[in-house]
């Protein structure tokens, strides 16, 4: 069972597809993914090899039903327990899981629900990552919003009420560099309580640079922790290399961030190996930088332009719900985001378990805010989106969706100290 | 009977503190009268938004704001959001809560000790809340502090007085008002913690988490004034194992 992903574009020229096919087919002209690339930081930290090798060693197939029990006795999930709960044979405790799940919900974040926003400001992207919308061989309307046009998508966004926004570029130093990212960072500041970013990873001085302009979270998504399959699906470009994005959080923290994301693009992999160090990766980071604030993201493959039957394979919703239980048990304290890549249903019975934070209002496009929110015809251009999201809800309707399902929404809980 | 709380000059007549973060908005004005709270607390943090669902319009006037500085990672961060609390109308109360660990959300004492020793001199009424040690406790007292306030246990983990001798030693050892914070998580808790001498006692989790709010506001009220009469009348002696000995060990002795 395997997702399609090879699609070629008629506009690509002779020699683009040439290329193309050879990279996808021919392994030998790839360049090495553990290879730091030039200019990448290499930091020496433990973590890489506590995460890997654990999850090299899962056999989740040895569990038992008394293994599962066990976890969900225990005041305190230990490791071995975590992996209990997230193997196949506890998935008929799945509704246990989620009561266990909510009660820890409940101590820690009470029945509050954190709302967000995406905004992408460019979708230009150097890389081949096969599964990706934005990937460079992907025929897609490209588009870079000028520091005029992200203000005015901003002055949109603020005025629906939101507080907290997550800015996003496709991975392009070239087209996007990081300046350029600070620059939008720094405008943001203007309009919203918190800033977050989801871009290429960047070195520990660029991390510093913007926290600077006003940038106080961190996401990076890893896709897979497998590294072989990591290879096979990004065949070019600096996100080729495996270590330096797994490094990326901690580089984040030492530049002084105070908080990070992670996660597996479950459906790429195994998903219990990927939801495993995806969880076992936060735990890590939080033991070392106990300060950090941490996060857990559970995206699941979307339909992207150009080809609209790639899905998460395995990973039903079901297998989806015990992976975020299992988190929330794992991990009390940590906050779990579930995007609009879920549906409505699952969104609203999501949060009343274990999610603590849903976007709202999303956008994956370039440049459109101002027609999605108002309707209202666009006359300058739109970039085209990353993946098709499934959630369109407004900020007003998931607010008072959330709170008719007796959560508390919050736009904001930060303060800039 | 006068028996009032008294922080930083202000007098108080109920001895339960209401928190505010973990639940609706909505049912803020319910737990403050059924709970019949004076003073509640709220993150600056999550005060600091825009105009619409400000959880300060949802908070009875006649009700001392007890702004938290959650969020601080040392001293100078708390300093900073105290001051922005007072900005923000606050009021002159502040609760300092400086947590490097976002884990167990343990207090740091020893920059707790810093900042209530700058808030002060700035006129704040500071009230810290601490990790229960009894050296912690009177450095804060000579910081100026205008009470103590030790953690019952782990916050948010509703487990009741897991650090009840050390609280006792407080209570027995510092002349400041010792209210009893985080981790108390039924009333018959928050009595117990009345009935060792807590000046009062703080909840939050206890009642975000409860299936009817307000009722468990209510419940909390009347452990906290129940357990506050039995501390004034004087507890009786409780026995610990068996009868005690009707006959003196010392009877034998005549001059």
């Amino acid at each position: 069972m395997n997702n399609n992903y090879f699609v070629d574009s008629g506009k690509l020229s002779e020699s683009a597809l040439k290329r193309k096919h050879e990279l996808e087919t021919n392994p030998s002209v790839r360049t090495n993914h553990m290879e730091y690339m030039n200019g990448m930081e290499k930091i020496s930290s433990d973590i890489y090899d506590k995460v890997i090798s654990q999850m090299q060693e899962y056999d989740y197939n040895k569990y038992t039903v008394s293994d599962v029990r066990r976890a969900l006795a225990h005041d305190t999930c230990t490791v071995e327990d975590f992996k209990a709960l997230l193997s196949p044979v506890a998935e008929p405790f799945l509704e246990e899981m989620a009561e266990k799940a909510r009660l820890e919900t409940q101590k820690h974040f009470g029945n509050t629900v954190y709302l967000f926003t995406p905004l992408y400001i460019a979708n230009y992207c150097e890389n081949y990552c096969v599964y990706c919308g934005f990937n460079c061989y992907n025929d897609i309307r490209r588009m870079k919003l000028t520091m005029e046009q992200i203000e005015h998508e901003m002055q949109i966004i603020a005025q629906s009420g939101m507080e907290e926004i997550l800015i996003l570029t496709g991975e392009s130093r070239a087209k996007s560099g990081v300046e350029y990212i600070g620059e939008a960072c720094k405008l943001a500041r203007k309009y919203f309580r918190l800033v977050g970013i989801e871009i290429y990873p960047v070195n520990t001085d660029e991390y510093k640079y913007l926290h600077k302009c006003g940038v106080d979270y961190v996401t990076v998504f890893q896709e897979t922790y497998d590294s072989e399959r990591y290879e096979q699906l990004h065949l070019l470009g600096h996100k080729r290399v495996f270590p330096y994005r797994f490094e990326a959080q901690e580089r984040a923290l030492m530049g002084g961030m105070r908080g990070i994301a992670c996660s597996a693009l479950l459906g790429l992999s195994d998903f219990r190996k990927d939801a495993l160090a995806s969880a076992l990766h936060v735990y890590y980071l939080q033991r070392k930088y106990p300060h950090a604030e941490i996060s857990l993201s559970c995206p699941r493959l979307r339909p992207i332009i150009n080809n609209d039957e790639i899905n998460p394979l395995d990973v039903h919703e079901k297998q989806l719900c015990q992976i975020l239980c299992a988190y929330r048990i794992f991990l009390p304290f940590c906050n779990i985001t579930v995007s609009s890549r879920e549906s409505e249903s699952f969104r609203n019975g999501i949060v009343k378990i274990c999610a603590t934070k849903v976007s709202a209002g999303v956008s994956t496009g370039i440049g459109d805010h101002e027609s999605k929110y108002t309707g209202k015809e666009n006359d300058s251009a739109e970039g085209d989106e990353q993946f098709e999201i499934n959630d369109s809800r407004s900020l007003d309707k998931m607010y008072s969706d959330m709170s008719d399902e007796g959560l508390q929404p919050v736009l904001n809980d930060y303060l800039y100290v | 009977m006068n028996d009032k709380l008294i922080l930083g000059g202000h007098e108080f007549n109920s001895r339960f503190i209401l928190g505010s973060g973990k639940y609706s908005l909505k049912l803020i004005e319910a737990a403050v009268r059924y709970a019949g709270a004076e003073i509640i607390t709220l993150a600056v943090r999550r005060a600091n938004t825009a105009e619409s669902e400000n959880i300060l319009d949802y908070i009875p006037d006649g009700v001392t704001l007890l702004p938290n500085t959650s969020g601080a990672r040392n001293a100078d961060e708390a300093v900073r959001i105290a001051r922005l609390a007072r900005e923000l109308g606050c009021g002159e109360f502040v609760k300092i809560e400086i947590m490097r660990d976002t884990k167990y959300l343990l207090p740091d004492n020893a920059e707790t000790v810093k900042a209530t020793e700058i808030l002060a001199k700035e006129g704040f009424v500071v009230m810290p809340y601490m990790y229960p040690d009894l050296n912690a406790a009177r450095d804060l007292v000579n910081a100026g502090a205008a009470s103590v306030m030790p953690l019952a246990s782990p916050i948010g983990s509703n487990k009741g007085l897991s650090t009840k001798d050390f609280i006792q030693i407080l209570i027995d050892e510092i002349d400041l008002p010792i209210i009893v914070d985080a981790g108390i998580g039924r009333p018959s808790q928050a009595c117990e913690a009345m009935e060792m001498g807590a000046a009062a006692v703080m909840s939050n989790t206890a009642l975000a988490t409860a299936g009817d709010l307000p009722a468990m506001a209510e419940a909390f009220r009347q452990a906290v004034e129940a357990g506050r009469k039995a501390y004034l009348s004087g507890l009786g002696r409780v026995l610990t194992r068996g009868a005690s000995p009707s006959d003196s060990l010392t009877g034998f002795l005549h001059d």
